[in-house]
């Protein structure tokens, strides 16, 4: 083990080789070719680069539905996650064209050239398209996402919240933990174990934000970490590929002007 | 059970199948009152279905008009079309307010009043004064409520410890020879291990199944697995021909636009520029029930007045009202009609048209959320170990249609009833007995046999042939030559089961075996809503029959149950309709023409 040195190539195992090409679109005027990321845990080979040509004509618009074509009609073991196919559930989530972004949403006619899609990036993969996400989701429980307040609450109404307060939720309660922030910023790459990530630390400014909400200070000493939050380093990867048009680095950024505030 | 799998073998006092709002809402009120609890999904539980809930949940709050649960009851139960059972509706709408003001504390983002209280809307068939005036009782978080009710019972859910098992794929429900439910088996897709979980409730909350259709609201992932894992276990179905198709389907994509679209203001018209609803419901106009709403529109495409070239769609008008308002309330349809339908609803029309979109039927289920089933000598009682809850679950409070903003309600209400019901009935921590010998092989036997399934036909080239019988035959409208023409087409799929090809063998993360899973459900439920769409000779709520085409109480205001066998086959059976609420606080309703 080096520690402390970087390292600049990827590990053997982890290159990626080219792989086989299928063209099912012979002949078609409008064929736009596919290069996919693939990969098994299954057979101890590398990680490839399949190219399937398709006719668009025969498909929906979004990139999901391009993949859908390929799994449908070409290849059935083409692992990735998809459920709402709307941009609400935040499952396919992958980086397309370079960027993170959702492939429900994300029509293929923006795209110039050959369609390059990979997963996530900088997460373990499970198999193709599929990351493994689970220590984001862990790291999201350990900032406990939930109302805390120990003022009792009326017993037969609501807290009230005025609209001006309501409105402080605008822009973080939307988040769908895609994770495409989270996995575009390069500190999350470098020291995502111990940094939360800008999608978690979005969750967490949500809380901070919620005028029901009465644990601030400890919210806050959770953050008040040089890993946990100040790894952030404003780099705007986040804001730049958020799918739902979130603003992660201002949600980060509001908790370091609370941290300032409340060490003033 | 096949050489190639082993169990890991889990204990719980109770474990929920399914992560949406219904399972969840279970799974934190169960864990809260001090059992321990499994969840076991097949996706993340924020990416189920529940987030794609846009308008909101109906409460009779009474914070912007004067509410009464009396008139919820009521436009319920009209809104039923009489099948719904009025003691479950009753408890519903009388839990209601309670239930959303509970999610307030557990921190939904509502949108407020100016007055700082939860915000509510005008919603399809929703009044006040027992029908006379459109009431506003939909408490919204902007068109994003199911998004907001679903991440924050996650959130309560994490808080009280339950223990998830994502991406788990549940095969099978076991059942032991008394026929009770003592637990299930779960492929975990990550790894590969197959699980088994025993436990002393077994909660079903898997969700609808949408995707029987073509064209359809309902997530990739609706695939009706707890339904299907019922019948499987060789219990009944209940209502499964009442399928409500949303008037305002995007006709680019087939999404959901909010029913709230027209509760703040929004209107259809026809090629000619006209209201048409204003024919169809005089007084309720766009805001009538949505079977009402859905049949006028097809109507109105079937005698040529659909709008676009092939004369296929209607359009959605909101370009009337305040940008602003649009912007606050609805801005999540503004987003997916200019990502979807290329259409800045603004300042132009929306296309819609009618699209599949919620099952009513489902397992038959008590008020405590309990499964029943019918014994020999006629009457119904709960089955030992299962509950089903949400729209896996037919409770029945939605009857033969289901009044907008009432599926949030039934599963937030029924999922807390579960969780009351299992913390009176398990006491925590109580030894959960050993499982019978070969407990899970059935669905083991079954797993492999679709794993190495090596015929010539695709599982999405089989299904789409079951969705397209389905979207051709059992629409907004049906009659019995096209039902029974469907489930001749039907059986014929069955058999071709035999002959499904799948192409990948693995166990980890293999998306075209949990297809092929997914399709063996959806095949299963095709059959029942077809099977008791023939046998229901009537026309009430969503089930319009073109050769019957009155309401026929006297031989058909009962609820209709459904059997199938691994042969295709199906047997019918039938519960009568509980037509008396459950105090006598609720005034009577007795059955009525339905008119808005």
């Amino acid at each position: 083990m080096r520690s402390g040195m970087v390292e600049f190539f990827l590990p053997e195992n982890s290159k990626i080789r080219r792989g086989k090409t299928v063209d099912a679109a012979k002949g078609a005027r409008n064929a736009r070719a596919f290069k996919i990321y693939r990969w098994s845990p299954d057979d101890g080979e590398n990680p490839r680069l399949d190219t399937y040509v398709i006719d668009l004509d025969k498909c929906g618009p979004m990139v999901l539905d391009a993949l859908h074509y390929i799994k449908q009609e070409i290849d059935s073991s083409l692992a990735f996650r998809r459920s709402c196919r709307e941009g609400i559930c935040g499952s396919c989530a992958m980086n397309i064209d370079g960027t993170n972004t959702l492939a429900c949403t994300k029509r293929i006619d923006e795209i110039r050239g050959d369609v390059r899609i990979y997963p996530l990036p900088h997460l373990e993969v499970v198999k193709d398209l599929v990351p493994d996400i689970k220590p984001a989701v862990k790291q999201y429980a350990e900032i406990k996402p939930w109302l805390r307040n120990e003022t009792p609450q009326p017993s037969d109404s609501e807290r009230l919240q005025s609209p001006e307060e309501r409105a402080l939720l605008d822009g973080l309660y939307e988040c769908i933990f895609c994770l495409c922030c989270s996995t575009s910023c390069p500190s999350y790459w470098w020291n995502g174990d111990r940094y939360l990530g800008p999608a978690v630390l979005l969750q967490a400014c949500r809380w901070i934000m919620d005028s029901r909400d009465g644990a601030l200070d400890e919210r806050l000493d959770q953050l008040e970490d040089a890993f946990r939050l100040y790894r952030c380093h404003s780099i705007l990867n986040c804001t730049r590929t958020c799918p739902k048009n979130l603003n992660p680095a201002k949600a980060i950024a509001e908790i370091r002007k609370l941290m300032v505030k409340r060490a003033l | 059970m096949p050489a190639a799998y082993s169990f890991t073998d889990h204990a719980f006092d109770a474990v929920v199948i399914g992560a949406g709002g219904a399972g969840l809402r279970a799974a934190s009120g169960m864990a809260g009152k001090g059992l321990s609890v499994a969840v076991v999904s097949k996706v993340y539980p924020t990416r189920s279905h529940t987030g794609a809930a846009q308008g909101g949940i109906g409460a009779a709050l009474g914070n912007v008009d004067e509410d009464d649960w009396r008139w919820h009851m009521y436009d319920t139960v009209k809104g039923s079309d009489w099948l719904g059972d009025q003691d479950a509706i009753e408890f519903m709408c009388r839990e209601a307010p309670s239930a959303v003001i509970e999610l307030e504390h557990y921190g939904v983002p509502f949108s407020r009043t100016p007055g700082g209280r939860i915000f509510q809307r005008a919603f399809g068939g929703m009044t006040t004064h027992f029908g006379e005036k459109t009431a506003r009782r939909t408490c919204a978080a902007a068109d994003r409520t199911g998004h907001a009710i679903l991440h924050t019972l996650y959130q309560q859910a994490l808080k009280h410890g339950v223990s998830f098992f994502d991406e788990f794929f549940a095969l099978d429900l076991i059942m032991d020879g008394e026929g009770a439910c003592r637990g299930l088996v779960a492929w975990n897709l990550d790894d590969g291990s197959m699980h088994r979980f025993r436990a002393h409730v077994t909660v079903v909350a898997t969700g609808g199944y949408g995707r029987v259709y073509f064209h359809t609201t309902a997530a990739h992932t609706s695939t009706g697995d707890g339904c299907a894992m019922a019948l499987r276990a060789g219990l009944p179905l209940q209502d499964l021909e009442f399928v409500q198709f949303h008037p305002t389907g995007s006709y680019a994509n087939g999404g959901l636009i909010t029913e709230a679209a027209r509760g703040e203001g929004g209107y259809l018209t026809n090629r000619d520029g006209e209201r048409f609803m204003e024919r169809y419901a005089p007084q309720a106009k766009d805001l009538a029930g949505r079977d009402v709403v859905s049949r006028a529109m097809t109507t109105e495409i079937r005698e040529g007045r659909g709008c676009g070239p092939k004369g296929d769609h209607l359009l959605l008008h909101l370009e009337h009202l305040d940008a602003a308002m649009i912007h606050e309330r609805l801005p999540g349809i503004t987003e997916s009609a200019r990502l979807f339908a290329g259409v800045d609803l603004t300042k132009e029309p929306v296309p819609v048209v009618p699209t599949a979109h919620y099952s009513m039927g489902g397992i038959p289920a008590n008020m405590s959320g309990e499964a029943i089933r019918p014994l020999a000598d006629g009457g119904f009682a709960a089955v030992p170990g299962l509950m089903a809850i949400g729209e896996a679950a037919c409770i029945s409070v939605h009857g033969a249609n289901r009044l907008g903003s009432n599926s949030l309600l039934d599963i937030i209400v029924f999922g807390r009833a579960a969780a009351a019901r299992a913390a009176e009935t398990v006491k925590p921590g109580s030894a959960v007995p050993d499982l019978p010998r070969g407990a899970g092989d059935f669905a083991l036997d079954r797993f492999d046999s679709l794993r190495h399934a090596g015929g010539d036909i695709p599982v999405a080239a089989l299904r789409v042939e079951m969705q397209t019988v389905m979207q051709e035959h059992c629409g907004v409208f049906r009659d019995g030559e096209g039902l029974k023409l469907a489930r001749e087409k039907l059986r014929e799929s069955w058999r071709k089961r035999a002959r499904v090809r799948v192409g990948d063998k693995s166990m980890i993360w293999n998306s075209d075996l949990a297809e092929a899973l997914e399709l063996d459900n959806l095949m299963r439920l095709a059959i029942v809503t077809v099977d008791s769409a023939v046998r229901r000779t009537e026309s009430r709520g969503a089930h319009a029959r073109e050769d019957y085409p009155e309401r026929d109480d006297e031989n058909w205001l009962k609820h209709s149950l459904v059997w199938m066998k691994e042969d295709g086959s199906t047997e019918a059976g039938e519960r009568p309709v509980r037509l008396k609420p459950l105090t006598a606080e609720a005034p009577p309703m007795p059955p009525a023409a339905r008119k808005y």
